[in-house]
């Protein structure tokens, strides 16, 4: 497929590529195993200037959109899942910053997001509130030119490694998700912990953690936007970041399929190798073809979001949850093709079967996903402009 | 504190086959690379102007395609880059090229540090740092395993020996080896690769460094190469009979017919 990448974007797949094969597949099997953090990766990712990449110039970015950054997560997914969402979930935490942030406050933290020296991260979730992101009972009380935060919020990925946290919590607990703002916390702020390090079934390198704050007062400058925009913030955020997991699970997808192909043509039964095998050809062909089609869609809607659109909800939610449902049956069919050897921690393919499940579930599980492509679908009448 | 890297493009392959007939190297099919062993030397250059600041400039003798090479380290953090290219410096040995070399150091003036590689991965001789070093007349310390401070106008290193290592404390300027212990080389940044694109990368020749004719290239080159061949591979085995002690006796016996 030609998809017309600029010279840049060459240079920033091929960048991200030589991280992946280099730096990233060699390790990634032991950082798994270990459930460790990978700083060093994460530092040569820095070195490589790709936490630059959808940064403006002004703040020492590079100036790139959406799809730079879905080629970057694509090419590191492609070696794991779990760098790859470190990186991409870095994006999420920024991009409130982006879309919400007084000059003052992008002058303050986008510079450092650039140069990869200080990771961000996105609070959101708690232990009553998943899809029902509305029941967020995080408290934010004005208290003269502060804030105090008070809550807990769960499952917040690059939780106690990064340094920037934009969260969510209610400045007026009365008015529900009308109530919500949204919030820079900055780590070592007092009244700010970590609780619960999550042990997880994959992307198990990526830290998972929760956000506790208690009595946390912090300047009122760090507000984003205004009081009472915290829902818009975060719907337009998850509007924004959803190519990126879609982006994450078609490089996850590619890994295997890579993988699958590598070791059809060499494991021989009966005499021949399976890759000489129909049935075996045919899933690997479907494998393909529903890569490609996910792939496509992804990079579609990710150009639709440079172009400047204002409203691409729908198709944000079509990409992740094709491109997620996708990786979860490439990689499986993968494990099937290696047979019993694929369900052994001998070979990659096991690790991204695991790290494929949870694409399908954070970020807007994919039933409620197709609530909102549905409800957009009705909306505009099924008709296409 | 300026920081000048010596490099070398070389075939990116540690199988370097033999043309039988020839017996010149086969370089169809084989990407050129910068030296390994360069690379590290080149980090470390990147690593001091990051610590001390400064500037980093490689110097490369080689036909023009050796641009390549020097392009590829301003995207992995030099600043500027000289291609030394001229019909003159072909054919150079280790001691001329050294020569070369130091005559277009000598043009560039102003450096602190030299660093090179421990050796390059065709030549594999090891020579051009310390004759360097003699031609500037300054001094040299080799296997450098770690740069420890630089203050003063002085340097103090590890140097990597058999067993352990040595601290060895020198003036500036002076040209060191360094061995891949020393670093872990980074990969390619964007940034980097931009700048690399469009750098401007000078070509000075044998007359703007001044280079003697009869000092480069192979009237400069003392070293003749009087004959490659390829080495017979042989494979002979025996098995020896008779009872265990009987078998022993006679591995002894051979065994110290060798000795």
């Amino acid at each position: 497929m030609e998809y017309f990448l600029t010279e840049q974007q060459k240079l920033i797949k091929s960048i991200a590529r030589r991280i992946a094969e280099e730096r990233i597949i060699p390790v990634r099997a032991e950082l798994d195993e270990k459930e460790q953090f990978p700083w060093e990766i994460i530092k040569d990712i820095a070195n490589a200037d790709l936490f630059r990449i959808f940064i403006p110039e002004q703040y020492e970015g590079m100036g790139e959109g959406s799809f730079a950054l879905c080629l970057a997560v694509e090419e590191l997914s492609r070696a794991c899942a779990g760098v790859a969402l470190t990186y991409a979930a870095d994006a999420l935490g920024t991009i409130p910053i982006l879309l919400y942030a007084s000059e003052a406050q992008k002058q303050r933290y986008l510079t450092a997001i650039a140069s990869g020296t200080r990771l961000t991260a996105f609070g959101l979730t708690e232990s009553g509130a998943g899809s029902d992101a509305g029941a967020i009972k995080t408290t934010a009380k004005r208290d003269g030119d502060s804030y105090i935060l008070n809550g807990t919020k769960q499952f917040i990925t690059n939780g106690g490694e990064a340094e920037i946290y934009t969260v969510i919590a209610l400045t007026d607990p009365t008015k529900g998700a009308r109530g919500a703002s949204a919030f820079i916390v900055e780590k070592e702020t007092p009244g700010f912990t970590f609780g619960k390090k999550e042990k997880k079934m994959g992307i198990r390198c990526s830290a998972t953690r929760e956000l506790v704050f208690h009595n946390c007062r912090i300047p009122k400058e760090n507000l984003l936007g205004k009081e009472g925009l915290g829902f818009i913030v975060t719907m337009k955020t998850l509007d924004s970041s959803r190519p990126g997991v879609g982006a994450l699970a078609v490089g996850l997808a590619q890994g295997a399929l890579e993988a699958a192909v590598a070791y059809a043509k060499q494991r021989v039964q009966f005499g021949h190798p399976v890759s000489a095998i129909q049935a075996v050809q045919h899933m690997l062909a479907n494998m393909a073809m529903e890569l490609e089609a996910a792939r496509a869609l992804v990079y579609a809607t990710a150009k639709t979001i440079d172009s400047g659109a204002k409203d691409f909800t729908e198709e944000g939610a079509m990409a992740k949850v094709f491109a997620t449902d996708m990786a979860m049956k490439v990689t499986t069919d993968a494990v099937q093709v290696f047979g019993g050897v694929g369900y052994m921690r001998d070979y990659p393919v096991e690790k991204m079967m695991r790290d494929a499940k949870i694409n399908q579930i954070y970020e807007g599980t994919n039933q409620v996903l197709r609530n909102v492509i549905a409800l957009e679908l009705l909306r505009r009448k099924g008709l296409r402009d | 504190m300026n920081i000048i890297v010596c490099i070398k493009q070389v075939p990116g392959t540690t199988e370097i086959k033999i043309d039988p007939k020839t017996n010149t190297l086969v370089r169809e099919g084989v990407k050129s690379i910068v030296n390994p062993f360069d690379t590290y030397a080149l980090e470390e250059g990147v690593r001091l102007k990051e610590r001390y600041g400064g500037k980093v400039i490689v110097i490369t003798m080689g036909p023009p395609q050796a641009d390549e090479a020097l392009r590829e380290t301003i995207s992995l953090g030099a600043d500027e880059a000289i291609l030394l290219s001229d019909r003159a410096f072909a054919g150079s040995d280790t001691w001329a090229t050294s020569y070369v070399l130091s005559k277009a150091i000598a043009r560039i003036a102003n450096y602190d540090i030299i660093i090179c590689g421990r050796q390059t991965l065709d030549g594999d001789t090891g020579q051009v740092g310390p004759e360097l070093s003699e031609m500037l007349r300054i001094p040299f310390v080799s296997y450098v395993s770690k740069v420890e401070e630089i203050k003063d106008k002085h340097i103090r290193v590890q140097r990597m020996i058999e067993e352990g290592h040595e601290v060895i404390e020198t003036t500036l300027p002076a040209v060191i080896t360094v061995v891949k212990e020393i670093n872990v080389p980074r990969l390619p940044s964007l940034r980097g690769s931009m700048k690399a694109k469009t750098a401007k990368i000078p070509v000075w020749t044998a007359a703007d460094i001044g280079a003697e004719p009869d000092k480069a290239g192979i009237p400069g080159s003392p070293t003749r190469v009087v004959k490659i061949f390829f080495p017979k591979r042989e494979h002979k085995s025996e098995m020896l009979q008779g009872t265990l002690e009987e078998q022993v006796a006679k591995l002894v016996e051979r065994l110290e017919k060798i000795i």
